[in-house]
């Protein structure tokens, strides 16, 4: 559980990124947060796992404060995928980059074999394992990057910008293990400008602007509410574009979802047709 | 972080700021050359003082001290290797004189740092790239050198990115001994290295790809003049070079040692 008091952030060169930030993220939730470039995102972020340290207020990390306790410590329990890769990768061989942090945390060789292998498979990756990550392509760098992070098997996954440089299977792919990662009872948190991929996952969404959040609740409800997104200037999901029009039709207005749009048309025209 | 921030450019304007970036390298090669032909404490900590009115003129204090802080490291490490050379050498015995010696080689290092902070905390890049083109410089060469340090802030950002991407992933900088303290920062530099690189390969043909080089003759839209303050500059850079030479070659230079 993450919870967050009031919290205020300052970077040295004055700029205040983070203007009264409250909320409680509870074990097993899976949370979007979205909003405009430097509307505080990342900086929030960065608070879960201590890189950054409230300037004012508190952030408390399964009950123990941020501000006690170092980096390495709460990272065992918050991974935290960074948007670029290429800001971690530097090892000869994928395997090895993906033991690092096993090593970091001290786990011992065996389970160390037994990790990778697990990560490798679980993200597509098998095939790369003795290959350098320099000569892998940027949505597989991204992979790599998340199967560093993945390998010790965390509580809680932060994942900045996940949908960046990767196509629709991939995406795919990512919202299918995040589902995953939910059964498991993980908690998963993403920072993200992809409304779509938002949409299809319908999870809770944390909406930002200027260093506070201005909307928190569940997707469906806040990425079909035009005004509300139009403060953080994000555009509407396609089909909840499309049903918003066709309300005078008397179809529901709070669709974002591919398939269940696909039902209420087809149950829609069967009706019209009797 | 810290010796990078001593390099960043801040528009302001002072009176240091409006100098002519040629005066302003010409001053401080010659604080350079003054540096290198005095291994003696007292006209080094004379030349230590020199830039301090300019830091002060041109409002720039915090970031000069900031830059001073980041060679503090190197310094240090300077001051320890010569008093132990000098120990070993004489069979295992310190005098005060060596201890001054070391202290005047390592004031010799913090002399070439300010001076050349004070240098880049003043220039802007695209003045030091049009006094470069001015001073008949190839533009290939001066848009190289204003790219480099224009990539400067950039680079100590991303620095910061990796290191933060690095520690997630449990890396603790400051664990191990001396050895082990150097060896954690391979997971920090390869990033680093190999990402500039990538990003020079696009950057040169985002370049390419908007035309650069089509023309060979180039005009510019502002031209560098001297005016009056540049040449009271050039004055004190003549005089300062006079001085340390006239005191090189016929004054006798008294030891701190010899007043204790």
């Amino acid at each position: 559980m993450i919870e967050v008091e009031n919290l205020h952030f300052r970077y040295p060169s004055g700029v205040e990124a983070l203007k009264g930030v409250s909320l409680i993220i509870k074990k097993g939730e899976f949370v979007a947060i979205m909003g405009q470039n430097g509307a505080g995102k990342t900086t929030l972020v960065k608070h879960f796992n201590g890189l950054l340290k409230p300037s004012e207020g508190t952030v408390r990390v399964d009950g123990v404060e941020t501000t006690k306790t170092s980096v390495a410590a709460l990272s065992r329990n918050a991974g935290f995928v960074f948007q670029n890769p290429d800001h971690q990768l530097f090892s000869e061989t994928v395997e090895e980059e993906i033991s690092f942090a096993l090593k970091n945390f001290g786990f011992d060789e065996e389970t160390i074999e037994k990790r990778i292998t697990w990560a490798l498979n679980l993200l597509a990756l098998a095939q790369y394992r003795k290959t350098s990550p320099f000569l892998l392509s940027g949505g597989e760098r991204k992979r790599v990057a998340l199967a560093s992070v993945l390998a010790w098997n965390p509580e809680t996954l932060i994942l900045d910008e996940p949908t960046i440089g990767q196509d629709y299977q991939q995406k795919e792919k990512l919202r299918q293990f995040i589902v995953q990662m939910q059964t498991q009872g993980k908690t998963v948190v993403i920072v993200t400008h992809d409304v779509e991929f938002v949409a299809e996952c319908n999870p809770r969404v944390l909406l930002m602007k200027d260093g506070g959040v201005v909307a928190d609740g569940e997707g469906r409800e806040i990425l079909t509410t035009p005004e509300v997104l139009a403060q953080s200037s994000i555009v509407l999901p396609q089909i909840a574009q499309v049903f918003l029009k066709l309300e005078s039709l008397g179809l529901p207005k709070d669709v974002i979802d591919v398939y269940e749009a696909k039902e209420i048309v087809l149950k829609n025209l069967e009706k019209r047709r009797k | 972080m810290s010796v990078f921030d001593g390099l960043k450019f801040r528009k302001v304007y002072s009176p240091i700021h409006n100098l002519d970036p040629r005066m302003k390298f010409v001053y401080v090669c010659a604080m350079f050359v003054a540096a290198i032909i005095f291994g003696e404490l007292i006209p080094l900590i004379a030349l230590f003082l020199m830039p301090i009115p300019f830091v002060v003129l041109a409002g720039v204090q915090k970031e000069w001290l900031r830059s001073l802080r980041g060679a503090a490291f190197l310094a240090g490490f300077i001051f320890i290797i010569n008093v132990a050379t000098s120990f070993f050498y004489s069979g295992n015995v310190l005098t005060a004189v060596d201890v001054e010696n070391a202290a005047a080689m390592t004031l010799r290092f913090v002399v070439l740092v300010e001076s050349f902070s004070v240098f880049f905390l003043t220039t802007s890049p695209d003045h030091l790239g049009l006094a470069l083109e001015q001073s008949r410089v190839p533009y290939e060469f001066a848009f190289a050198f204003t790219t480099a340090v224009r990539f400067v802030p950039v680079l100590a950002e991303e620095a910061q990115t990796i290191m933060d991407a690095q520690k997630a992933r449990g890396l603790e900088l400051e664990k191990g001994g001396i050895l082990k303290r150097i060896r954690n920062y391979v997971p920090i530099l390869i990033p680093l290295i190999v990402s500039a690189i990538r990003r020079s390969l696009e950057l040169a043909e985002a370049m390419e790809s908007r035309a650069w080089g089509a023309t060979k003759k180039r005009t510019n839209l502002y031209a560098l003049r001297l005016r009056r303050g540049d040449f009271a500059l050039l004055a004190i850079t003549v005089g300062l070079l006079v001085v340390a030479v006239y005191v090189r070659l016929y004054v006798p230079i008294p030891a701190v040692t010899q007043f204790l």
